[in-house]
């Protein structure tokens, strides 16, 4: 196990050696102490590894991640892995807006409450959130899934392309061309396997499923009210 | 207004209803909807054209046209960047994007930049192999809408270029309609296949400059401050962009003025939004120099760049390259004659058409369908490019030996002049003949 102080060291130092277990991995599991709100903590990587950052981290945290599993053990600041490609990044406390922004992959759980445009235009993530979003989550949200077992703010899932969001709580608008869609069975069955896989335990048939009503995919001069 | 069809001299076309403006009106009566189309601006504007040389005679000494030497190389993102770009010639090619181009015509952008040292640059939709290994020099785009951005092709670009806006509309985002959303297309952007694709106008995790500075540093973070950062902006207050950029953390900036190009918005947008490219780069300069940047953060402007003269102006004027992007697609056969027959089929005719957003482009570039595809030799049209940035070059180099330049960046304001008072106005430099710089003391 190897501990990086950010008291001591910088932010620069950390992803260096965090960038270099991609092509010589000596060691797997990291300590990150005294984060202390800094920017950009474990961004970028690129390998099988565990990260556990002990304390607050500020903006885009775990951004761009690959494979790794990094725990944040503290609240996230904004962006917190965006454009997430694989791997698993876990927020202990809350998340501030934009969580998992335009991620392709892996699983964001964020264990508090997430700021607005928490999954926006996602694009194969899945996000798991035990509190509550808020507003204009998942705006063009374009594919994966976005798991709310608390409530949900304004203009959810606005201009959304095709991801799945379930809500447990309510919902306090749907955005543009977001409706209320029919719970099958192949959703409960998806939906609880992300709970599963996020440690939540929930009951899926507490949720409601919200997607796109698919009227704004092509322009419509009857739909110009929408735009 | 003279008419022209009906040889009947008594009749007179309205200046302000001409028939481009009431055939436009009877089209929106029509459809309910905006025209949407791609090229750039094609009202007049103020541009380079406006603005004449001084050649060297008796007060200034002139270098041999032929033999002595005109450097064209530039540097570009030295300030952090552990490996900036060395470009043979400062005129680079803009970002257009694979979905917007065909695959054949982005390798063959790629193709010709490369045969003469310069950089090309992705766009919205990703990173193909085939611009990659083309490209000697790619620079790829970070735009808000993230399609195809992903970490690995990130660290395979020789530059990122954070987009924030495009001169042909700036504040607007982009648009890529149905029909060119094929199967690749759509895999690339993770949407489904023919729906119309609307690009996000602002980045969706951050909101200002000073987020912008911890996405910059972000970037830096993720490729090891390897490769130079750039951030480009639509021309519009040119002034007060070019010093947040600066201190946003750019290397370099790029300043996209209103005639660059887009493969498809709305004509209102391209035609009524943003600043003339002649306009926008005094205003840059300006806050470069004023923060003791000028030439330490590089500047590439874009926007209605069509020969040597308009890359040797902008560079008198402080830029430190040119980027090209319509000028291009035009050197590969986009509105050539030869497919006039086609173009006239689909309602347009060569030197008119600029309905990219349709994807039935005869001349094979900025479709996406197959057998349209064919028709643009990659190798063939990679070479003519380079032919025409060749020329590009030589006749930058011929202005600037004339005005005693052994360097394209050794041009200055002192050494042109205006024939319009508007431009004299706007470029910051005398009317010719005169002394008098609209807005500045003798």
């Amino acid at each position: 196990m190897m501990t990086v102080d950010l008291a001591a060291q910088s932010v620069r130092d950390l992803n260096k050696a965090l960038h270099e277990c991609k092509d010589n991995l000596t060691e797997k599991e990291w300590i990150v102490t005294n984060p202390k709100g800094n920017h950009n903590i474990a961004v970028g990587l690129d390998a099988d590894i565990s990260v556990d950052v002990h304390g607050h981290a500020g903006y885009f945290c775990a951004g761009m991640n690959k494979k790794a599993n990094i725990t944040v053990h503290g609240n996230a600041g904004q962006g917190v892995a965006e454009n997430m490609m694989s791997g698993v990044v876990r927020i202990k406390g809350d998340a501030s807006q934009a969580a998992g922004a335009t991620a392709h992959g892996g699983l964001l759980v964020i264990e508090g409450n997430a700021g607005a445009r928490c999954g926006i235009s996602m694009k194969g993530v899945d996000i798991v959130v035990k509190g509550n979003i808020g507003h204009m989550s998942c705006f063009m949200g374009q594919s994966g899934s976005l798991v709310v077992c608390g409530d949900a703010g304004e203009a959810l899932g606005d201009s959304l392309y095709e991801v799945h969001i379930y809500v447990k709580g309510t919902v306090k608008s749907l955005g543009a061309d977001c409706i209320e869609k029919e719970m099958r069975s192949e959703h409960i069955a998806e939906l609880k396997s992300l709970l599963e896989k996020a440690g939540v335990d929930e009951n899926p048939l507490d949720f409601k499923r919200y997607g796109s009503a698919r009227q704004l995919y092509t322009f419509k001069v009857d739909n110009a009210s929408a735009y | 207004m003279s008419n022209d069809t009906n040889n009947n001299p008594s009749l007179k076309e309205s200046a302000t209803f001409d028939r481009a403006t009431m055939a436009e009106i009877r089209r929106a009566a029509n459809t309910g909807i905006y025209d949407i189309r791609g090229f750039g601006a094609k009202r007049k504007v103020p541009h380079f054209d406006d603005l004449l040389f001084l050649g060297a005679s008796m007060s200034r000494y002139p270098l041999e046209g032929y033999r002595e030497t005109c450097n064209t190389s530039v540097i570009l993102g030295d300030r952090f960047a552990k490996k900036p770009i060395k470009l043979d010639i400062p005129v680079t090619i803009a970002g257009m994007s694979f979905g917007a181009l065909s695959a054949n015509a982005k390798e063959a952008l790629g193709r010709g930049a490369s045969i003469v040292g310069t950089s090309t640059t992705t766009g919205d939709g990703g990173m193909t192999p085939e611009e990659r290994g083309q490209s000697s020099k790619l620079v790829y785009q970070y735009l808000p809408s993230r399609y195809g951005m992903n970490p690995d092709d990130l660290r395979k670009a020789d530059a990122i270029e954070v987009v924030l806006g495009q001169g042909a509309k700036p504040g607007g985002g982009g648009m890529l309609l149905g029909q060119k959303i094929t199967d690749r297309v759509a895999s690339m952007r993770n949407l489904p296949k023919g729906i119309d694709q609307r690009s996000a106008c602002r980045h969706p995790d951050w909101t200002g400059p000073d987020d912008l500075a911890i996405k910059i540093q972000e970037l830096r973070e993720i490729t090891d401050w390897e490769v130079p950062i750039y951030i480009k902006v639509g021309a519009t207050r040119t002034y007060y962009d070019v010093k947040l950029a600066v201190k946003a953390g750019a290397d370099v900036i790029v300043v996209d003025g209103m005639q660059g190009g887009t493969a498809a918005t709305q004509d209102v947008f391209i035609e009524h939004v943003g600043i003339p490219t002649m306009a926008a780069i005094p205003q840059a300069v300006q806050a470069l120099q004023e923060m003791g940047m000028h030439r330490k953060v590089q500047l590439i402007v874009s926007g209605g760049i069509r020969n040597g003269a308009d890359v040797a102006k902008c560079m008198a004027l402080g830029a430190d390259a040119v980027a090209i992007g319509t000028a291009a697609l035009v050197a590969l056969g986009c509105n050539d004659p030869k497919w006039d027959e086609e173009y006239k089929a689909i309602g347009s005719a060569a030197g008119f058409y600029d309905d990219y957003q349709e994807g039935k482009d005869p001349a094979g570039i900025s479709t996406q369908d197959p057998e349209l595809m064919k028709r643009l030799d990659p190798v063939d049209a990679g070479r003519r490019l380079a032919n025409y940035l060749r020329v590009l070059t030589l006749e930058a180099q011929t202005l600037a030996r004339a005005c005693g330049k052994n360097d394209l960046r050794n041009l200055e304001p002192e050494d042109l002049v205006a024939l319009t008072v508007e431009s004299a106005a706007m470029a910051r430099v005398p009317l010719a003949g005169t002394n008098w710089i609209p807005g500045q003391k003798f």
